[in-house]
């Protein structure tokens, strides 16, 4: 009796290293390899981006591209009859001008909310501000674009009695508001990776709430709070839509914050559609569209390697 | 004398804590204002255009007219067809980050892809998808090209949501796995993914409201500013909301104010349901998970 039921077992188990074990290893195998495909694919999306962008702008970089005229001349003429000029300067500017407006707005705000959230408030409230960042970083660019033209534009002509409406500061304020959300999640994520034993210990030796935070959980938080606002300057520099409405289209320098101005991004999405494929026009959007890919590149690995400096002290 | 003086210093510096506290107070309840006052504006001056008529039935008269069926369900295509593509890719990379990637050069260089993927600007996007899948791949303007340009934004959406809901998954749980006499895919099939889904399912809604909302990114890659008939192939260009309303508050005039606040209310409307779903599905995951 006993000798069949381990007779039994033995051949279970040689059929299960026989036949199922192989069938196993050579499952695993195939979706291993399957997996690292996946895992591969974001990192061949990133030099597919890199190389499309640059193959469609290279018949123009490598012939009358300078980078002398494209960053200081100020001229942007891209169809013009008597002579073309391809000057970005303006459109940099423009870029430079609504990404420094809308800081000066995102930061304070979005930093300081993230103090308050992390440091200062309760639970419940903490619960409620995450839900309200959410849904803020929820609203489409193009209703950003929307308010910025429907709301905004009639407020600053009636209210602020300024003669365009679509202008720097139209577009700053929407834009601080698009870059908040992140600020405010990856500041806060910065401030809560400081350990408890941090506050704790400056507590302990008598300081308030206040001294902690400025005293100690800023100066230990700093390289993620960089990142918050470098990744918000990010998103300021890529946003499209929003811009494309609220700056009012104009390629010059602007000289006040009413000024209307144009995007690097804004000229790319309003020209190209009108660009015939191929043409010198086209491949000028093209290097816009890859001076765009750099700066932001550059951003990102930059906040990237702050991010993991303070990742690793905790 | 010396521990009053002391008193002193501590109530100048409770109350300066005090001022700070409310000062920050406020302007996080600041944000609370243009958020508020966005959807109230919408609702008010959008909500009387919203009838049956408006929902389904298609523009007219120059799009100053009739609704904007075309464009909802052109979104719709873009949406499904998108996630089609990203979501299993999203899924595998995350699985290969978490599961099988070890901590060398090569897992940073595909993080740091992730995360410049996350950074590039949609416009940039519209150029890739131009570039690749409209010329290169010859696919044109259409559905198939748009819905591929918006997958390849929200990977790196997919692919974050994703790896947090594995890592919340307990070792403990593929370490029973294992004993038991179960390989590797195994216990991600059986036990991991399962176990993940309601965190990948959030993830995997937000992108559809990253897909609903977006305009740049599908601007020269298959969405048309007006098409007199709805799509009925992937190879086929169509409309999107966000164009159509793009279009109807910049492009076109005399378009009445309450069609375009309409056409904004469907849109927010939509990307707002599925945020609150998604919103929804994470807290019942929370509160009802089994660890």
């Amino acid at each position: 009796m006993m000798g069949k039921v381990i007779e039994e077992e033995k051949r279970q188990l040689s059929d299960y290293i026989k036949h199922y074990r192989p069938k196993q290893i050579l499952r695993d195998r195939i979706m291993e390899s399957i997996i690292f495909l996946g895992g591969l694919s974001a990192v061949i999306f990133t030099i597919g981006i890199f190389l499309f962008v640059i193959k469609e702008a290279w018949p123009f970089l490598s012939s009358r591209f300078s980078l002398m005229e494209f960053l200081t001349n100020i001229e942007w003429y891209p169809v013009s009859n008597v002579s073309v000029r391809y000057g970005a300067k303006a459109l940099f500017v423009g870029t430079a001008a609504v990404t420094i407006g809308s800081m000066v707005l995102a930061i304070p705000v979005g930093i300081g909310t993230a103090i308050f959230i992390s440091e200062f408030c309760g639970p419940k409230f903490k619960e409620v501000a995450k839900i309200l960042i959410e849904l803020l970083a929820s609203i489409p660019s193009v209703v950003w674009g929307f308010i910025a033209v429907m709301v905004m534009n009639p407020f600053i002509i009636n209210v602020l009695h300024e003669p365009v409406g679509l202008n720097v500061f139209n577009a700053s304020i929407i834009l601080a508001l698009m870059s908040i959300p992140m600020i405010v999640s990856i500041g806060e994520d910065a401030l809560r990776s400081v350990p408890d034993t941090y506050r704790e210990a400056a507590e302990s030796l008598g300081a308030t709430r206040l001294e902690v935070v400025i005293r100690v959980i800023i100066p230990a938080a700093k390289n993620g709070l960089i990142a918050a606002i470098l990744l918000g300057v990010g998103r300021a520099v890529g946003e499209t839509m929003a811009v494309l409405m609220a700056t009012g289209h104009s390629v010059a320098i602007p000289d006040s914050i009413f000024s209307p101005v144009r995007t690097l991004t804004a000229t790319v999405a309003a020209e190209m559609g009108e660009a015939p494929k191929g043409s010198e026009h086209y491949q000028t959007l093209f290097t816009i569209g890859l001076s765009l890919l750099l700066i932001t590149f550059s951003i990102n690995f930059i906040s990237d390697i702050l991010l993991r400096k303070s990742w690793k002290r905790k | 004398m010396s521990s009053f003086k002391s008193t002193e210093l501590l109530k100048s510096k409770v109350s300066k804590q005090k001022w700070v506290e409310s000062i920050l107070l406020v302007t996080t309840f600041a944000l609370f204002i243009p958020v508020a006052a966005i959807f109230l504006i919408l609702l008010i001056k959008g909500y009387p255009a919203i009838n049956l008529n408006f929902i389904f039935a298609g523009p007219s008269n120059g799009m100053t007219e009739g609704g904007i069926f075309p464009a909802i369900v052109g979104t719709f295509w873009l949406i499904f067809l998108s996630l089609f593509f990203t979501c299993p890719l999203g899924i595998l990379a995350a699985l290969y980050l978490n599961e099988y990637a070890r901590d060398n050069t090569f897992t940073r260089i595909i993080n740091l892809a992730i995360i410049n993927l996350a950074g590039v600007p949609s416009i940039v996007y519209s150029l890739f998808g131009l570039g690749a899948f409209v010329l290169f791949l010859k696919m044109g303007t259409s559905i198939l090209s748009a819905s591929l340009t918006l997958s390849v934004m929200n990977l790196p959406v997919i692919i974050t949501s994703t790896r947090e809901s594995l890592l919340a998954v307990p070792k403990s749980f593929r370490e029973a796995c294992w004993n038991v006499g179960a390989s590797k895919w195994q216990t991600l099939w059986y036990v991991v993914l399962p176990n993940s889904l309601p965190g990948i399912l959030t993830g995997v809604i937000f992108s559809v409201s990253r897909a609903a909302g977006e305009t740049a990114a599908i601007l020269f890659t298959g969405v048309a500013f007006y098409l007199p008939f709805l799509p009925e192939s992937i190879f086929d260009q169509c409309m999107a909301l966000s164009m159509h309303l793009y279009t109807i508050s910049t492009q076109v005039v005399g378009v009445p104010e309450s069609y375009t606040f309409g056409t904004a209310l469907v849109l927010i409307g939509l990307v707002l349901i599925v945020n609150t779903l998604s919103i929804v599905v994470r807290s019942y995951y929370r509160s009802h998970r089994k660890w």
